[in-house]
Order: C-alpha cells, then sequence, then structure tokens
C-alpha cells in the first residue's frame, strides 16, 4: 500500500533569484521512473519538506508538458520558505504530490479568458497564463490582469512585456505605490476590470491572490453580468496533507486541498465573505 | 434519518428477525469467551475503570470487569456509580470510544536522514485486539472514521494497520445516560452494524450473535444453545427502554443543512460567550478526524521525523496560514465545528458526523450542548424568515 504521507527524494538542479525574497527551484526526483510518471496540470500543488524545516504546500508553475523537471517559485514568508531560499543545486528537498485540483483550462478551450491577480508573484496563476499562453491558438483573446502593492515588487517584468506583445493578449498592471518609471495604473487591480472590453458571455475569469481582492473582483465580475459559473478563483488555506484529510484547510464541505485549490464561485458562494469561516 | 422511539424498536425487530440468531452465554460461562479470544491469538481490551472514567484496557479475565458499575452522565459532569448489581455493561461510555485504536492520539509518519538521504514510511506494531463492550454510537463513528481514511483516494496505512487488527464485540446498551440522543441519529442503542460479534446483556447471562464470519467463528467454539423467546424480549425490551428514555433530538439531516444559511446568526455570539474553545468536544468525540504535522528533528540534526497529533478546530493555530489565522474568534471555531459536524459532513460523508453519544455535552467543561444550540440556531431563525 502506498503511503500518500511519505514524501520522495527530488534534486535541485537549477535556481533562479526573482526578486530579493522570490526564488524559483527547478527539482526533479531522484527516481527517473517517478520523474517520468510525474503528471499535473497548471494550478495543482505539491508538498514540499526540507530536512529539518518541515513541510509546505507550493504550487507548480513550469508547463505541465515539462517532463523532465518541475518547478517552484516560492517567496519568503516562513521558516521553512526562508530555509528553501538557500537551497542550491545538488541540494534535496522531499516532494509529496501533485495534489488538488487546477485551473479547467479544458472548459476555457475556446474562450476568452480574464486573468486577475494580485499580490507579489502569484505562482498559481502565472502557471496557468504560461499554459495559455503557450497553447494562444487554442484560446481566445486573454486579459491578463496584475496588481501589486508597490510597483517595485512586480516579478517578471518582461514576461509581461512579452505577453502583451502577442496578438489579441491585453495586459494591464496596477500598482498601490506606484514609484518613477511605471507604466501601469496606480490604484487596486480591481479597478481594471471595468476597463477591459470584455464579451461577457464567451469569457472565463479565473482569480488569484488575497481573499479580499477576490471578494471584491467577484462583485465587479458579477455586476457586469459575469455568471457565477463563469468565475474560477485559487483558493488559500492552512494545507497539511494534500488528501482532504487533516483537516485544516475545510471551507464548508469542501477540502481546499483536494476539491481545491481552484474552485468555481458557485461551489463556494454560501461561504465566500463569511468572515472566519 | 431519525426515527421516533417507535420506529427504532420495528427496526430492531427486523434486524433481530433477519440478522440477529442469538445463542445464550450464561453468566457463569463468560470468561469462556475470554479463552477462546486469547487462544484464538487476541489480546483483550476491555472496559475498566481509570481516572474517574472507563477505557478499553488489556484485560485476561472476565474478574477484571466491575459488576455493578453505572455512569452518570450530565452536561458538563461525569460520575462513575458503584452498585451491587451483577451486570457488567450497565454504563455507557467513558470519554473514548475506539477513535484513539486506529487513529493515534499521536504517532511517527516517518523518518528522515541526510546521509544516505532518504524517507522511510514508519508503520505501528499492532497486534490482533479484540474490543470487549463496544457501543453503537462508537461502532457508528467507527464506520465514519474507516470512509476518512481508508475509503478515499488515498487510504492511510497507518491507520489500516490498526483497523485491520481489530475483532469488535459491540453491546446494546440497556440504559441510555442522560447526554445520549443515539436514538435520534439513528445509531443506537442497540448495536446495529460494523461488529464482529454483537452482544446483549441479561441478568443471568449474555445474547451474543455473530456479525461476520471471523466474530461467528469466535462464537462457534463457544457451542452455546439457540436463545430463548423470553430472552429476546428481554433484549428487545431494555434496549427499547434505553432508546425511550433518551430525551435529547437532533433535528432532521436536511434542517441541518440549513446551518449553513445561519453563519451571521445572532445565536452564535451566544453561544461564542460561553464557549471555552478548549478543545474538550473534540478531543472526546469518536469522529472528530483533525490532525496536526510536525517535524521533529534530532538534535545533531541528522535526522527528522514527521509526527501527527490530534489537532482541534477550537486550536488558535488551526486555521493559521503564515501567521494570520481564518478563524481567530471563538465564535468562528465555534461555527466551524457545529456546521461541519451536522452539514458539512453529509456532503463528505453522505451522512452527519454524529452519531449521537453525547460525550461532547457530557465532556464540555461549560456544558454546551449542541441538541439545544443547534435547535437555537435553526429555530430561532426559522421565525424570522
Amino acid at each position: 500500500m502506498n503511503d500518500p504521507h511519505l514524501p520522495r527524494s527530488a534534486v535541485i538542479d537549477r535556481r533562479i533569484q526573482e526578486s530579493p525574497t522570490i526564488f524559483t527551484l527547478r527539482m526533479q526526483f531522484e527516481d527517473t521512473d517517478a520523474q517520468e510518471a510525474f503528471e499535473f496540470s497548471p494550478g495543482q500543488f505539491n508538498m514540499v519538506t526540507l530536512l529539518g524545516a518541515g513541510e509546505i504546500p507550493i504550487s507548480i508553475v513550469n508547463d505541465p508538458e515539462d517532463s523532465h523537471f518541475f518547478d517552484h517559485t516560492i517567496r519568503v514568508v516562513g521558516r521553512v520558505s526562508e530555509g528553501m531560499s538557500r537551497l542550491q543545486p545538488g541540494d534535496r528537498v522531499g516532494i509529496r504530490g501533485p495534489f488538488g485540483r487546477g485551473w479547467p483550462v479544458e472548459e476555457a478551450v475556446g474562450r476568452d479568458v480574464l486573468l486577475v491577480t494580485g499580490g507579489l508573484g502569484c505562482a498559481p496563476l502565472v502557471s496557468v497564463i504560461r499554459y495559455l499562453i503557450k497553447r494562444r491558438d487554442r484560446f481566445g483573446h486573454l486579459h491578463i490582469l496584475q496588481g501589486v502593492k508597490h510597483s517595485d515588487d512586480l516579478i517578471w517584468r518582461e514576461q509581461y512585456d512579452t505577453w502583451a506583445s502577442l496578438p489579441d493578449v491585453n495586459v494591464l498592471l496596477a500598482a498601490d505605490v506606484a514609484s518613477k518609471g511605471w507604466h501601469g495604473q496606480q490604484g487596486l487591480v480591481t479597478e481594471l476590470i471595468g476597463e477591459v472590453n470584455l464579451r461577457i458571455d464567451r469569457t472565463i475569469t479565473m482569480l488569484c491572490g488575497p481573499e479580499v481582492m477576490m471578494l471584491a473582483a467577484i462583485a465587479n465580475l458579477r455586476s457586469i453580468g459575469i455568471l457565477d459559473h463563469q468565475i474560477w478563483f485559487s483558493m488559500e488555506r492552512n494545507m497539511q496533507c494534500g488528501i482532504g484529510q487533516c483537516g485544516h484547510c475545510q471551507i464548508g464541505p469542501k477540502f481546499v486541498c483536494r476539491d481545491g485549490p481552484v474552485f468555481c464561485y458557485s461551489e463556494l458562494a454560501d461561504f465566500m465573505g463569511a468572515k472566519g469561516f | 434519518m431519525i426515527l421516533t422511539c417507535s420506529e427504532e424498536a420495528v427496526n430492531l425487530q427486523d434486524s433481530t428477525n433477519e440478522s440477529r440468531q442469538p445463542q445464550f452465554l450464561p453468566r457463569t460461562r463468560f470468561q469462556e469467551l475470554f479463552e477462546v479470544l486469547k487462544k484464538t491469538g487476541y489480546q483483550i481490551l476491555g472496559p475498566v475503570e481509570r481516572d474517574g472514567g472507563i477505557g478499553y484496557l488489556k484485560i485476561d479475565s472476565m474478574e477484571q470487569l466491575q459488576p455493578g458499575l453505572t455512569n452518570e452522565q450530565q452536561p458538563g459532569r461525569y460520575r462513575l456509580h458503584h452498585g451491587d448489581g451483577v451486570r457488567l455493561f450497565d454504563w455507557n461510555h467513558g470519554p473514548q470510544g475506539l477513535k484513539p485504536l486506529c487513529f493515534a492520539p499521536q504517532e511517527i509518519l516517518w523518518k528522515e536522514q541526510r546521509e544516505p538521504v532518504g524517507f522511510q514510511t514508519h508503520l505501528p506494531e499492532s497486534i490482533p485486539t479484540a474490543v470487549l463492550g463496544v457501543r453503537a454510537c462508537d461502532l457508528a463513528a467507527l464506520a465514519i472514521q474507516d470512509k476518512h481514511f481508508l475509503h478515499s483516494d488515498a487510504p492511510d496505512p497507518h491507520y489500516r494497520q490498526r483497523r485491520e487488527q481489530l475483532l469488535l464485540i459491540g453491546v446494546d446498551c440497556a440504559y441510555s445516560a442522560e447526554t445520549c440522543f443515539c436514538a435520534s441519529t439513528g445509531d443506537g442503542p442497540s448495536v446495529k452494524r460494523g461488529f464482529d460479534i454483537g452482544m446483549s446483556e441479561l441478568d443471568d447471562g449474555f445474547l451474543l450473535w455473530s456479525g461476520t464470519p471471523k466474530g461467528g467463528a469466535i462464537v462457534e467454539q463457544l457451542s452455546l444453545a439457540i436463545a430463548e423467546e423470553s430472552q429476546l424480549n428481554s433484549m428487545l425490551q431494555q434496549t427499547k427502554q434505553a432508546a425511550d428514555a433518551q430525551l435529547r433530538t437532533l433535528p432532521q439531516a436536511d434542517d441541518l443543512l440549513r446551518l449553513y444559511k445561519r453563519l451571521e446568526h445572532i445565536h452564535w455570539r451566544d453561544v461564542a460567550n460561553r464557549c471555552l474553545s478548549c478543545g474538550n468536544c473534540t478531543a472526546v468525540c469518536p469522529t472528530c478526524f483533525c490532525y496536526d504535522v510536525h517535524h521533529e528533528v534530532s538534535l545533531d540534526g541528522a535526522s527528522a521525523q514527521n509526527i501527527r497529533q490530534w489537532d482541534s478546530c477550537f486550536s488558535a493555530s488551526h486555521s493559521s496560514m503564515g501567521g494570520f489565522k481564518v478563524r481567530g474568534e471563538i465564535l468562528q471555531r465555534y461555527r466551524q465545528w457545529l456546521t461541519h459536524k451536522l452539514a458539512g459532513w453529509q456532503e463528505q460523508q453522505g451522512r452527519i458526523g454524529c452519531t449521537g453519544c453525547g460525550r461532547c455535552i457530557t465532556w464540555c467543561p461549560v456544558g454546551i450542548d449542541l441538541t439545544k444550540e443547534t435547535k437555537n440556531i435553526l429555530w430561532e431563525a426559522s421565525i424570522d424568515e
């Protein structure tokens, strides 16, 4: 019997410093069979163990067709991620996963996609943006709305420029606080929603970021006629097991780690916005 | 489904006629059951008085059971009483059911070492174990835990290792404690399913019937006579009396789903003003499954292990995300517990997560009664509708 709690060893192949506090680790399983068998979809996550520090959930950000490695982009927020920031090529971590349900990429085929993200990096959404961009002909217009607290926080700036240069890809940036030379807007990312010319009935929306930002975005989207089943978002909760067992991540009857982290708004409409639920 | 008392009796009648085929074990021969179990290779856990409560401890002989032992349970109160009766199972339950026997309060999940680097699963050692005197509410609760830990996409080998070793000897409750409401949840007071051997205690002995081939093989070795009609009637009568004596009830499962529409109800504040957020209710609940995982490192840093231990949605860290607590307030934690137990479980498992044992009422230091709180939240609100 497989033990779903038992990590498998993976080796760091590359380390990329994305910003002072954000870094990407490219890794592969030591067991080549395990690496070959590893399949995931954008929005799914792994539980990553650093020996001596502990285990944390981190989303997988590379393309699912990359079969020889997988990438985790990590922001230093606590003890374990701080420890992981010191990892170098050749070092090892433990991996369990992939876990959860990712973005509805099949449902998005042939539709326009509005992607709204707030906060630093927001790895879960970047993974799906890359996925959509790489398969550009399968999807309609892409609207990418990225908000950051401070304009200096934006990582992957060149990537946004590249995306913006593609046909029918619309990139709008917003910063609460902007320094000189910022070309985006100043203000909240959710305010950008009104500026996008959406084809309402053929659009699917994907949100990622702090819950208050997503709630504001959902309210805006519904007010312009987007229906509940067109709204998808990635939730964050205390996740320790990844398999819907330890109980911490529950929202109503849903386990975020297993039934999410990506949810359709219609699944959680009763609970979103209930403070402390 | 919620059974009224008369339906309860009908159901029991059916199960007696169809599946219960009791044989009679005279009280003077009860020790033979112990001998057969031991000969078959089981260690025996039986109900023994401990720290003012009753726990399932290792025993070898019926002499270690205490005749005349009864319990008094009220909101926030548990007392054992020692009478001069002959019966061994005239109490209801202690603070723990079967949960700790399968889902360990604390256990190592895996170990890890630096040189050579690797992770090794750590499975518990377990031996065949017969548990004597398991209550209907706890059998139902174990079925819920089985579903959570075993019948999922990721079955738990640690739980399974212990679970597979159990032989469960269930016993009908001839009396109900004041806090019991198993008739209302449809789980008791007579054992319904999940046992290997069923048992009902009468003054002069025990009715035994098999629930599984494994249990049947044990009963067969005792070479007992078929129970007489009068004995069957006594059995039915006392479990019916136990059911009739229960005063507490829970609303219907469908009604309980409406708790999700009452998340902002004013009564949550009323409960929160009394709740100490101590977590006693989750610790004694036979279905609560939350656990915390922590990483423990050896002093020399050469090895580490991941350990899980029971957690509670009443703990401050339960909803913690990097310092931010989703449920920082007691109100939010009680609401999480009650809505999950009575509503969330229905989608997760197809039934409520409560089997009517009433432990959360008994062991709550301030005597909060979930049956009352639930009705206040559902019924007061329905007046406003």
